[in-house]
């Protein structure tokens, strides 16, 4: 009895099972590119949003600035108008940071308390292109020079933290479902009866879960990446991205034991599909796949520690959004992978052959 | 010489209730074996603990000279196994779902095509198995049970909820498994279905073993009258009364009925005085041994 040829087969089986069941295909892998698509593109081009300052009239000092200076250009965008009046409405409206008026030597600046954060980068930006212009008047090569580097080698768009964490929580939802949905109707159905009359090892039919599930989990991660990459998305994976592959196969690993566990214990399909619902909504809120935990309350990032997805999130997240060296991925797959022997442990606990 | 299967006082409880309560039977090679009895009665428990899904509290059991409790690696490949429900896996074909049952039995696939034919369905080979009818997926499932050739094969109410020519038709492919020299132990709670099939019947209640021995020889122990029947007005009831050798005797307007325990007696005297038009003689069936080892009253 080759034990592989049974493994093969019944990998086989589920995977025929999964590709056909048009459902579970929307909801492993549609879906979740659903939200990237939106999250990606609602929120995208947000951190690259120009200041923009409204000339009332002819301000040379700034227009030689922007015209000598490429980098001026990408973050200052400049309006003209001719009237005072027709200027600051627009600063009014919000719909300009700053309106600047040139007299002689005198760049006067009109701003709105309403942002005003926006207005100190414009009042800012502005100042230093007095400070350079009253430089460069001096003829003296200047002293002291600012050279500014992000921390991060790009910076951290939304993309760069989306891709990782909605495919963070399609693999969590895609596993525990997997995992749970297949126990209980295989259960139910008496198809675990049926192989357990047969000489097929027991282990073999759990193996073939496992490869088919992580299998799922690497076309998921292949086609957020290659989605996510298109220029419109723009993601750029970093140096150790590499690193995503065991960390995707670790969370699988991690949620196929939930899943198992859940499975083993509910009694109906219905059961599992709630059970695994309140489990997953959750984890994917509170474990950072929709919004960054940093700029959450400190009370959510202490609790987001308890969910597994938070650690998978927070591996990709390293390895393909931040650049961090492939190390820095290796607790959380530590993490992970304790939760997979944990949850199969108690999985097999509560193991039932039969629903009787 | 040794039984195929070979039962011996097989005893087991869940919490109140003795589901099986002191069985012992032997199998012959190559004998159809039926186990009747109405819902409860212990038949589904006893065949799980004879193909080695439970353990027995108390009895020993073999199955083709092996024990099947712990799950016995060495015997699963000889004996077939179709279970109540229809265990299918879900979204796959009927070739495939065969072919990944002869996988798991180490049997090539290209054995699936001839298990389809066996059982008449090779019109349905690329059929997903959610689309099947009832009889299709009886003997999809009875395919699944046969495919890796096993001399013993156990049938668990295989033609419940079938309609009548799905389980005539049903009844054909039993044969010809039983025909090829396996032995086939069925469990149903059709007593036409016994009749028309098995070497040998034991009729289970309440966990018990009532009655065990050929239908023919059951039927011939009952000792109950046959009954003949003629249309109404062929013989007047007082004159069908009189009969020598009749019994009780009604006529509900459309048949005369005569209940005798000599019926050759009867219709000699019936043939006599030229009353045989349209006659009909029926004689005790299975199901009046069931009824009158198991009772009439109703149990939900």
């Amino acid at each position: 009895m080759s034990t592989w040829q049974s493994f093969r087969s019944l990998g086989r089986a589920m995977f025929l099972g999964f590709v056909r069941d048009k459902g579970a295909l929307f909801f492993t892998i549609l879906f979740p590119m659903m939200f990237l698509v939106i999250f990606g593109g609602v929120f995208g081009h947000q951190s690259t949003s120009k200041v923009e300052v409204v000339e009332i009239g002819a301000a040379p000092l700034i227009d030689q600035a922007v015209a000598r200076d490429a980098d001026l250009r990408k973050t200052l965008k400049v309006t003209r108008y001719e009237t005072r009046a027709a200027a600051l409405k627009k600063v009014e409206k919000g719909d300009a940071d700053a309106a600047v008026e040139q007299r002689g030597g005198t760049l006067d600046v009109h701003y709105s308390a309403a942002d005003q954060v926006k207005a100190g980068t414009a009042q800012g930006l502005l100042g230093s292109i007095v400070e350079s212009a009253n430089q460069a008047k001096s003829g003296v090569a200047p002293t002291y020079r600012l050279a500014a580097q992000q921390v991060e080698d790009d910076s951290l768009k939304a993309i760069q933290f989306f891709t990782p964490s909605l495919l963070g929580w399609a693999l969590a939802s895609a596993g525990v479902f997997g995992a749970s949905q297949t126990l209980v109707s295989w259960r139910t159905k008496g198809i675990l009866r049926r192989l357990r009359l047969s000489p097929a090892p027991i282990a073999t039919v759990f193996a073939a879960r496992v490869v088919v599930s992580v299998g799922v989990a690497l076309v998921q991660l292949a086609l957020f990446l290659a989605v996510a990459q298109l220029p419109f998305f723009g993601l750029k994976l970093q140096g150790s991205w590499w690193m995503a592959v065991p960390a995707v196969v670790a969370g699988v690993l991690a949620f196929l034991g939930i899943g198992m566990l859940i499975g083993a214990w509910a009694k109906s399909q219905e059961t599992a599909q709630s059970v695994t619902q309140l489990v997953v909504l959750p984890m994917a809120f509170l474990g950072g796949s929709f919004f960054p935990l940093d700029a959450s309350p400190g009370w959510m990032r202490t609790l987001s520690y308890i969910f597994p997805l938070r650690y998978l999130n927070e591996a990709m997240l390293n390895v393909m959004g931040r650049g961090l060296g492939p190390m820095s991925a290796l607790p959380q797959i530590g993490v992970l992978l304790g939760v997979a022997v944990v949850a199969s442990l108690l999985a097999m606990r509560l193991f039932r052959w039969d629903s009787a | 010489m040794a039984y195929t299967i070979s039962a011996d006082g097989l005893r087991k409880r869940y919490g109140d209730v003795q589901a099986v309560d002191g069985v012992s039977f032997d199998v012959e090679e190559g004998e159809f074996f039926g186990i009747l009895g109405p819902n409860g009665a212990g038949k589904t428990t006893a065949l799980e603990i004879i193909e080695g899904l439970r353990e027995a509290d108390e009895g020993t059991v073999s199955v083709l000279g092996l024990p099947p409790w712990p799950r016995n690696s060495k015997l699963l490949p000889r004996i077939g196994v179709q279970l109540q429900a229809s265990s299918f896996f879900e979204r796959l074909t009927a070739r495939e779902q065969l072919q990944t049952f002869a996988s798991l039995y180490g049997v090539p696939a290209r054995r699936a095509d001839a298990m389809l034919e066996a059982v008449g369905l090779t019109a349905k080979a690329g059929e997903r198995v959610e689309k099947l009818s009832g009889g299709q997926a009886q003997r999809l499932s009875i395919a699944c049970a046969l495919v890796h050739d096993p001399e013993l094969v156990f049938l668990d109410e295989p033609t419940a909820a079938l309609d009548p020519q799905a389980r005539r038709n049903l009844w054909d492919v039993l044969r010809e498994i039983n025909t090829e020299g396996r032995t086939i132990v069925l469990t149903t709670h059709y007593m036409d279905e016994a009749e028309s099939l098995c070497d040998r019947v034991a009729i289970m209640d309440a966990g018990r073993i009532l009655r065990m021995g050929p239908p023919a020889t059951l039927v011939r122990g009952l000792d109950s009258p046959a009954r003949i029947s003629v249309p109404s007005g062929v013989l007047p009831l007082d004159d069908a009364r009189a009969l020598p050798g009749a019994g009780e005797a009604a006529d509900d307007g459309v048949s005369l009925v005569i209940e005798t325990r000599d019926p050759s007696a009867v219709v000699a005297a019936m043939a006599a005085r030229n009353a045989l038009t349209g006659v009909q003689i029926h004689g005790a069936t299975l199901e009046d041994v069931f009824l009158e080892l198991t009772g009439r009253e109703y149990r939900a």
